[in-house]
């Protein structure tokens, strides 16, 4: 674990890391006033070995879509820099990333184009990036909707005439069909019920064992989180807050916002009340960020310190937390 | 039992008329909730339970038939009575919550406004007043400031707030009877937990009836008094929480409870119970079970007749043909020890 965290001399770089990386968008609010920046993500560091799932939780706003789309090469990063197998993606032509990491967005309904078959779809990828003859890409194809369950007869059908849990079956589909070593996958069940939900989980599972997958999986349910995750990275405001494995993270959660996460999961056990939350108000506003550490006006421990200074990422080897009391 | 019911409703059935023919959305559902009692339904998309909400508040698109023998309201009935007077009822005696709290909203009035309408409305008194019931509600939901609160406009707020406005509106004339329609899904994990916790205590405080629309288990296990899992259309079951989470007896029931991954309950990384098949079409006349699908005990008889409810005791019952003693052998609590 401790080769995760903290650089090693290790024969392969990992799949994805982050080092320092930040994105500041200017913002305009009113017609004449002045550009205001607003940090979506700032600092993070972190890796993902290869065949890893690594989660990316936290609330609406907290900068977790932001993070996906500068790893899968759609945002450029306003600070630090992001490795793509060792390699700087900024260096990396866009249509090359294309090959090694590819998105499942959350809601399968607009992520498709309705006026498209879904051999179509799942085509489009080797049409762009120009692989094999018609017939080869035929064979594609039908290879992986075979590898995602969906039956052959629905190659000329349309995304209208398909359930939820099809159409995010056909977004992995056409995902998998560059063969990427990495997955973004945001959201991926959130729009599902839940008996789709257990069958979409299982098929990421698979997948990932199958292709040999690592997988960036961003989510707000951490019931989904515990039970995929190898790592789990909680963002706050932007910011990295805790990051260590899932076990761990789960088992004894450090950071008080992580552990206000853990306890709002609902388990379904009519013995247990409703947990006790006292985070108060929502998110703060993130173009005017407290002053200190980010988390003190909702934190039940916050001390003085906690308002006037910045924690620092602390690394204690298995885990980072961003945290004066720890 | 001494606690009065508010609201009855007996073999309620909704069909809707679409160009491929009768659509039944509800089909013979019954359900009693009685005073500061909160009855979940759950239910996968298109099983009705938005539809059965809309019925009762007679909000029902204009193609939608509704037929019951009974439906009433602290011992009103609502069938026989002109939308007029339904008006009246809603927002005074029946509030609703929905979804989304952002389109819920008037964005071009004032929080203020729309709170003070409601009981001014219903002729519970004057502007003062309003302003007076809408500030102490405010304060009870737990907002800061509510003074200001109320001068601002939906935008303004976050959605956990706006969630909150909602409540407070619903409360503003003391209803009999609350629905709420799904009203934490839109809202982060933080804040479903304060808000459900809110929802709850004021329930208790005024002593209103609350029927949930959910489909999240969690949330069922703990607010539910008792539980009514709709499938296609119909109940399935019904049960107290614990009945329903500990003896699941109807197979959809179990396969539900299956699917969802529970911390310290189901190994990471394994593989989640899982229902095969999807939900049946709802259009024309469908003999026998609804469920025969995608169950794993399906019969001959599943196929043919109308699958009654069974009753167990008073308020728990469950369709299918298996007798429980032979349903609850074949369920195993995914990776229980």
């Amino acid at each position: 674990m401790k080769d995760q965290i903290s650089s090693s001399p290790e024969k392969l770089p990992p799949a994805l890391e982050c080092r320092d990386v930040g994105r500041t968008f200017m913002i305009k609010r009113g017609m004449f006033a002045q550009k205001q920046p607003l940090k979506a993500v700032q600092d993070i560091n972190l890796k993902i070995n290869r065949g890893d799932v690594l989660a990316i939780v936290g609330e609406s706003g907290c900068g977790k879509t932001t993070l996906a789309q500068m790893l899968l090469g759609l945002l450029q990063p306003t600070n630090g820099e992001i490795l793509l197998d060792g390699q700087p993606i900024n260096s990396i032509s866009i249509k090359e990333i294309a090959t090694k990491v590819q998105p499942v967005f959350q809601d399968p309904y607009s992520s498709l184009n309705p006026r498209k078959t879904i051999e179509q779809i799942i085509l489009l990828p080797l049409i762009v990036h120009k692989i094999g003859t018609v017939k080869d890409r035929r064979e594609r194809v039908e290879k992986y909707m075979r590898l995602v369950g969906l039956p052959k007869r629905l190659v000329h059908s349309y995304p209208n005439q398909l359930s939820g849990g099809q159409r995010q079956r056909v977004a992995i589909a056409r995902a998998l069909i560059m063969e990427p070593k990495i997955v973004v996958c945001d959201e991926p069940t959130s729009a599902l019920d839940v008996s789709v939900q257990a069958h979409i989980l299982n098929l990421l599972q698979d997948l990932r064992t199958k292709l040999d997958l690592t997988y960036a999986f961003i989510s707000h349910d951490l019931a989904v989180v515990e039970h995929l995750a190898d790592s789990v990275a909680v963002m706050y405001l932007g910011r990295l807050i805790e990051f260590g494995k899932a076990a761990d993270i789960f088992s004894n959660p450090q950071h008080p916002y992580t552990r206000a996460l853990l306890d709002s999961v609902l388990t379904p056990d009519p013995s247990l009340g409703l947990p006790k939350i006292t985070l108060g108000k929502g998110l703060p506003n993130p173009l005017s960020p407290p002053s200190g550490c980010y988390f003190h006006p909702r934190c039940p421990e916050a001390t003085e310190e906690c308002h006037q200074h910045t924690p620092v990422l602390k690394d204690t080897g298995e885990r980072l937390v961003e945290c004066h009391l720890h | 039992m001494t606690v009065p019911v508010v609201l009855n409703v007996e073999n309620l059935s909704v069909e809707i008329t679409v160009p491929a023919g009768t659509l039944h959305a509800v089909s013979n559902l019954s359900l009693k909730v009685h005073q500061g009692e909160t009855l979940c339904i759950v239910g996968e998309s298109g099983c009705g339970k938005s539809i059965t909400s809309l019925a009762i508040m007679n909000l029902l698109p204009s193609k939608a038939k509704l037929t019951a023998d009974t439906m009433s309201l602290e011992g009103r009935d609502l069938l026989d009575i002109r939308e007029s007077e339904f008006a009246s009822l809603r927002g005074d005696r029946i509030g609703m919550i929905f979804q989304d709290p952002m389109t819920s909203l008037n964005p071009v009035f004032r929080i203020g406004e729309q709170l003070e309408e409601v009981y001014i409305q219903h002729g519970k008194g004057g502007r003062k007043e309003a302003r007076e019931r809408a500030e102490f509600l405010l304060e009870k939901v737990g907002i800061i400031a509510p003074a200001e609160r109320l001068s601002q406009y939906p935008h303004q707020l976050s959605g956990g707030l706006r969630q909150r406005m909602m409540i407070a509106m619903t409360l503003m004339c003391d209803p009999a009877m609350i629905i709420a329609d799904e009203p934490t899904t839109a809202l982060d994990v933080t804040m479903q937990a304060q808000t459900l916790n809110l929802l709850r205590s004021l329930q208790k405080e005024c002593n209103t009836g609350l029927v949930l629309i959910t489909h999240d288990l969690g949330i069922v296990a703990r607010m539910a008094d008792r539980v009514m899992v709709m499938y296609a259309g119909r109940s399935v079951e019904t049960g107290t929480a614990v009945e329903i989470f500990e003896k699941p007896t109807h197979p959809y029931t179990q396969g539900l409870i299956n699917c969802i991954p529970v911390p310290g309950r189901t190994k990471p990384g394994s593989h989640l119970g899982s229902i095969r098949g999807i939900v049946p079409a709802l259009v024309g006349d469908i003999e026998g079970c609804m469920f025969r699908n995608r169950c794993d005990h399906v019969s001959e008889e599943c196929y043919s007749g109308e699958i009654g409810l069974n009753e167990i005791s008073e308020g728990r019952a469950y369709r299918c043909l298996l007798s429980p003693e032979e349903s609850l052998r074949n369920f195993k609590l995914k990776g229980a020890a």
